[in-house]
């Protein structure tokens, strides 16, 4: 899985993102300056967390005018997998690639801790190695990841079944309790129509290995190997 | 000569007439008002440790696997692999009890410069706090913005905050105390020193462009705090944590370049202190033109310009031929550099502004000139302990002092934190130590800082070898071997003779712990002066301490693990309950004697404690610290979900002492029943006493008669919010 990584300025999870599938899955990547526009001998670009640009006027709006965006988009318009996690899901909202906000946390904090994910759907590139139903337990760490999107946006999101992820209870359940930042309908992550496209909050690239806590992300990175192997992009 | 001056000259800069005499005569003349400007921030007792650098020559530098200790940016030491652990902490208290997020922010900023000026990259930062009670709204709100100044700044850059501790008392009111460490790795051929040895290099100033805040930060901290203090808020910088993210990795890159020949962040007295120093160190000069300074507004004048302490400035000393190499790296992360001088041979700083010569002083002098302060100490007498009230209800007792702000679960303040970023946390904050793997391979760093401050109010000697010990026993309950220091000392106003008293006594507690564990003291920091309208702080030092743990699959845990498993008490109880969180509990005066530690026991515990961990023996340790036994295995049930049966536990003191008592050199462990014969052989062979408490299991915590709580209602009373 040729793998290339954005970063921006004020990017800081581009190395672990790298840690976990350069050197934990042992797939080739490399990473992307903000600057570049050629894309073309990826499979999967991630977006990967941090605060671009300070999150100067708000997260991800900045970002979304580096000039690599306008690749970005060619690339998924084309079909290629691209995974924004935590402030590179805010940036994939900003470049319209995917819909809704992601706003401040209910609780006005920055939350960083381990949280348990519903996969509510395994078609997205994401989640292929998933089952609907299954619990991830993966780290989130963010101030603005309170997923907002209106009443029409909510019900094609879900009429579509684009909602990949849900906050849960560790068995499963979709509880208010269990909702860290307030976001509508517990909602941590969700893909565009085609399924090649998906934002996240939590940071699947923390939880890779029983050491640091789990190792539950490794299935969204999993997935995506064997949808390439699936579908040629 | 006309060695006078107006006294109020003087006092803006906080230099006394003596030292003035001394300018003179080393000059040969008077100075003029940049160079006098330039002398008081540099002969500032926060740049120049006039008072204390005498006491601290006491302290233990010097290891074998120490590489860099105090007097650079950082303290380095050798971890193996060819890989060196670089850290220091430093206060920033001053700043953050005028103005609690932006101070607590640039304290963060400040440190994180310190290592990766190192050419380390930063992996940890753990925060020392303290404040006045949160019952009253000002302390509340300095709580709240140091907190979110600490994750705000450390977050954004994307540094995991991962350990630290906070009490509060009224002895900090009005004076918060906001320590922050950080700790960095790099391989030893990079490990930079912050030294300009070749005249005719290229200075390069990096990162913001100077503005007029945080001029006189380095005399502000040096100076006692008034009602007045509020109207210094200019005095307090504002951090950029994206700005610092760039200059971070630009250094960082910049460090791999060659004819780069020093990085120096400017931090206190800005860009007087770092070119000063720069060239100080490698024994040369510097002329520094200040029209190339760029700036935030207009109309600054040579003065604001020395001494601003903008944030997020580097100072980068190359040879002419690196400098274009340089200016790629810096292109690349947009960030600005200035030339703004050269490095010389006259063993002098001068400074140019329009064409004309504006100061001119000898390194020296400037650096190292100032006379050292031997101010007069009084040492108060120590008071036996008083009588004790007996406890009525134990269980109620418990749930009081577990839910109290000083023993109540930190998660609510730590969860603001990024605590994981890097991908190298393995234990997070909420325990002993944090533990950290190094990447690339199997080892582990662990990281604590702590100092109790009622044991050291009631004797600074004992209550700093508590605060060592403490740590040292913080490090060794993950499995790892304590192996450097660093230290902030906060005191009041030295001029005090109380105050000194407290000084001499609590540095020599420290020395002598240090000594005893065989553990050099590499960076450091003093913030004196911690005095607000005469009310001084308690004396508060704090211990950063890290260890190395040589297999990281050999950690150990804080919580209980299985059923089944037996506890264990190592280490003695005494009769001492001065100083205890229970005593504070009842309201009760603070007096008598704080619990004693004593080295030789202290060296044995951990000896059996790391002995223990290495061959798998134990399934979790847990040091007993603040609320006495109870609390820790309380803390240990709840850590790992788990109830705790003991029988009756009384042992040959009282029931308070031993209950909540905080008699030092303990520590809780739970064992497999089938190992506990080889636990027996262990603590006899390195002679820890070693009592048995109880079983782990059920969904009680159950002692004896006296107590029994479902553990979720302990959960409960554990996590109060603040």
């Amino acid at each position: 899985m040729r793998t290339g990584i954005v970063v921006f300025p004020g990017t800081w999870s581009d190395r672990d993102c790298a840690h976990a599938v350069g050197e934990i899955l042992g797939e080739p990547v490399r990473y992307i300056d903000h600057r570049e526009r050629d894309l073309h001998d990826l499979e999967l670009v991630i977006l990967p967390g941090g605060f671009s640009y300070g999150d100067h006027l708000r997260c991800g709006a900045i970002a979304r005018f580096a000039p690599v965006m306008e690749a970005v988009s060619d690339f998924a318009n084309r079909g290629g997998l691209v995974l924004g996690i935590c402030n590179g899901f805010q940036i994939l909202q900003e470049a319209r690639l995917l819909p809704g906000a992601l706003l401040r946390n209910a609780s006005c904090e920055f939350r960083c801790e381990w949280v348990h994910l519903r996969v509510e759907q395994s078609d997205s590139a994401f989640t292929l190695d998933a089952r609907p139903g299954q619990v991830l337990r993966i780290p989130i760490s963010h101030g603005e990841g309170n997923f907002f999107a209106d009443a029409q946006t909510l019900e094609s999101l879900e009429r579509d079944g684009r909602v990949v992820f849900r906050y849960c209870a560790p068995d499963g359940r979709v509880t208010a309790a269990a909702n860290p930042n307030g976001s509508l309908r517990n909602i941590a992550g969700i893909s565009n129509a085609r399924g090649n496209v998906v934002g996240m909050m939590p940071h699947p690239e923390r939880a890779c290995e029983a050491l640091l806590g789990g190792d539950d992300g490794l299935a969204v990175f999993r997935s995506a190997i064997h949808a390439l192997a699936r579908v040629p992009v | 000569m006309a060695a006078t001056i107006d006294r109020l000259a003087l006092a803006a800069v906080a230099l006394n007439q003596d030292e003035y005499r001394t300018i003179v005569r080393a000059l040969g003349r008077d100075p003029n008002d940049l160079e006098l400007g330039m002398l008081g921030a540099m002969w500032s007792e926060h740049c120049s440790y006039k008072t204390s650098k005498a006491l601290l020559r006491q302290l233990p530098t010097e290891a074998p696997h120490v590489l860099q200790g105090p007097g650079e940016n950082a303290g380095a030491v050798d971890i193996g692999d060819g890989l060196a652990v670089v850290f220091k902490i430093e206060s920033h208290n001053h700043p953050s009890a005028i103005e609690p997020y932006q101070g607590a922010a640039t304290g963060v900023g400040g440190i994180l410069r310190d290592i990766f000026a190192m050419g380390a990259r930063p992996i940890a930062i753990l925060d020392a706090l303290r404040f006045g009670p949160l019952d009253e709204g000002r302390n509340r709100h300095l709580f709240q913005g140091v907190v979110a100044g600490i994750g705000g700044y450390g977050n954004c850059f994307g540094c995991p905050t991962v350990g630290g501790e906070v009490y509060f008392d009224s002895g900090y009111a009005d004076n918060p105390i906001v320590n922050a460490m950080c700790v960095g790795l790099v391989t030893h051929h990079r490990l930079r020193r912050a030294k300009a040895d070749r005249a005719g290099d290229v200075v390069l100033l990096v990162g913001a462009d100077t503005g007029r805040d945080g001029i006189h930060g380095a005399t502000f901290a040096s100076v006692e705090m008034d009602e007045r203090s509020a109207s210094r808020r200019p005095a307090v910088q504002v951090g950029n944590p994206f700005l610092e993210k760039l200059l971070c990795e630009a250094c960082l890159q910049l460090n791999e370049l060659d004819g780069v020949t020093a990085i120096q962040d400017l931090g206190a007295a800005g860009l007087t202190s770092a070119a000063s120093e720069l060239a100080h160190r490698g024994r040369r000069g510097i002329d520094i033109d200040i029209d190339r300074v760029s700036r935030r507004e207009q109309g600054m004048s040579a003065y604001e310009v020395m001494l601003s302490e903008s944030q997020e400035r580097m100072l980068v000393v190359v040879r002419p031929e690196a400098e274009a190499a340089a200016r790629q790296i810096f292109d690349h992360f947009e960030l600005h550099a200035d030339r703004v001088g050269n490095v010389t041979s006259t063993g002098r700083i001068r400074i140019r502004d329009g064409g004309a010569i504006a100061a001119e002083l000898p390194l020296k002098t400037l650096v190292e000139g100032v006379p050292l302060r031997s101010p007069a100490a009084a040492f108060s007498e120590k008071p036996p302990s008083p009588a004790l009230p007996s406890i009525e209800e134990p269980e109620a007792v418990l749930l009081d002092l577990i839910a109290r702000p000083n023993l109540r679960s930190r998660r609510p303040i730590y969860r603001t934190y990024d605590h994981q970023v890097q991908d190298n946390t393995v234990i997070g904050p909420g325990f002993d130590a944090a533990l950290l793997r190094v990447p690339g391979t199997h080892k582990a760093l662990a990281l604590t800082t702590d100092g109790n401050p009622w044991y050291v109010a009631l004797d600074p000697y004992e209550g700093t070898k508590a605060a060592v010990a403490e740590a040292a026993r913080n490090i060794t309950c993950t499995g790892a071997r304590p192996i450097a220091v660093t230290n902030c000392l906060n005191f009041g106003n030295p001029e005090r003779p109380r105050v000194f008293g407290q000084l001499q006594e609590s540095v020599r507690g420290m020395a002598d712990a240090c000594r005893a564990f065989d553990l050099p003291v590499v960076s450091g920091n003093v913030s004196l002066y911690n005095e607000t309208s005469e009310r001084n702080i308690p004396p508060t030092p704090v211990i950063g301490m890290v260890g190395l743990l040589d297999d990281v699959s050999a950690r150990c845990p804080a919580g209980f693990q299985d059923d089944g498993d037996l506890v264990f008490l190592l280490g003695d109880t005494r009769e001492e309950l001065a100083g205890s969180e229970y005593l504070r509990l009842l309201g009760a005066r603070l007096e008598g004697r704080p619990p004693m530690v004593s080295l030789e026991m202290e060296r044995r515990l951990q000896a059996g404690l790391l002995d223990s961990i290495g061959r798998g023996v134990l399934r979790c340790a847990h040091d007993v610290a603040e609320g006495g036994l109870l609390i820790a295995l309380a803390e240990s049930a709840l850590f790992g979900g788990r109830g705790l049966r003991c029988p009756s536990i009384v042992g040959h003191v009282s029931r308070e002492a031993f209950y909540f008592g905080e008699s030092q050199g303990r520590v809780i462990v739970s064992v497999a029943p089938r190992r506990v014969p080889e636990l027996q052989k262990l603590m006899a062979h390195h002679h820890v006493p070693l009592h048995t408490i109880g079983v782990v299991g059920g969904e009680h915590f159950q002692v004896g008669p006296d107590i029994r709580v479902p553990l979720d209602v302990l959960r409960a009373a554990w996590e109060t919010p603040f």
